[in-house]
């Protein structure tokens, strides 16, 4: 654990990363943003779990676990993500949400 | 002196943060996410998890960022202004997210949390055997399972990437 922080300020700085994260999720309109944000709101959640682990059970290693799970799987969404929207691109020139109005084309 | 670092790393990963989600420039806006990430190891070596800040360097500031910067010189030209929600609907959106942050904090420090004093080092060692162990408690199942993810993931990364052009021509001529 850090010397002289409390989990109360670790647990204020990823409540505030998460919601900057849900902020950008609502307000960009491009869908390579919107991953961004996803990023962030995951990347809260990691530290949340390690400090957790550490501040709560040291003797245990279950939170480390998770967030290297989560990290696997955050990866392979990202990868997933992005071949989608280069596909989208090459159907209608365009990443834009207000654009992306059919499943099928 | 720790404290000094993790207000420091705590100011750089919401500062960035924000300028990420407000940049209307979309490649500076990936580099700011890349700042936060960096920082976010730092917090990891702060408490001593030194496998951890290496796979988030790796991973996320290696790996995710070189694509995510890929496919911006892909779909974009790179001076391209972002366009912004109208103005009422940002205010609107920042004050729900605060109220929820409220939500989140007055929670938190309502809750007496039962903190137990440790320097423990974790080392690399520790986490694979925790990895590999079959007996309970071991992750040698969610191991493996996350392994055939990965491969499914890229597999169907390439389908989907490469389109149904090449596809049809294949067709074509046979």
């Amino acid at each position: 654990m850090i010397a002289g922080i409390s989990i109360y300020e670790i647990l204020t700085v990823t409540s505030i990363l998460f919601f900057i994260g849900v902020y950008g999720f609502i307000t960009r309109k491009n869908l390579i943003s919107i991953l961004m944000s996803v990023e962030l709101i995951l990347n809260a959640s990691v530290i949340n779990f390690v400090i957790i682990n550490k501040y709560l059970y040291p003797d245990v290693l279950q939170g480390v676990f998770f967030s290297i799970f989560i990290i696997a799987v955050a990866a392979a969404e990202t990868a997933l993500a992005i071949s989608i929207i280069i596909n989208l691109y090459r159907q209608i020139s365009s990443v834009e949400v207000k654009d992306t109005e059919i499943m099928k084309y | 002196m720790e404290q000094i670092i993790f207000y420091i790393l705590a100011f750089i990963i919401i500062v960035f943060a924000f300028a990420s989600v407000s940049s209307r420039k979309m490649l500076r806006s990936v580099i700011y996410l890349l700042f936060v990430l960096i920082g976010i190891s730092g917090i990891y070596f702060l408490i001593d998890y030194n496998f951890l800040a290496a796979i988030q360097l790796t991973v996320y500031a290696g790996g995710v960022i070189v694509l995510l910067i890929f496919s911006v010189m892909l779909v974009h030209h790179i001076e391209l202004e972002l366009e912004l929600a109208k103005i009422s609907k940002r205010i609107l959106i920042g004050i729900a997210s605060l109220i929820g942050l409220g939500v989140f904090l007055t929670t938190i420090y309502s809750h007496e949390f039962i903190v137990v004093e440790n320097s423990i080092t974790t080392t690399t060692e520790d986490i694979g055997l925790g990895l590999l162990s079959y007996e309970a408690g071991g992750f040698i199942l969610p191991f493996e399972v996350i392994s055939i993810l990965l491969l499914a993931s890229m597999v169907g990364a390439i389908i989907i990437a490469k389109g149904t052009k090449l596809i049809s021509k294949k067709n074509d001529t046979l």
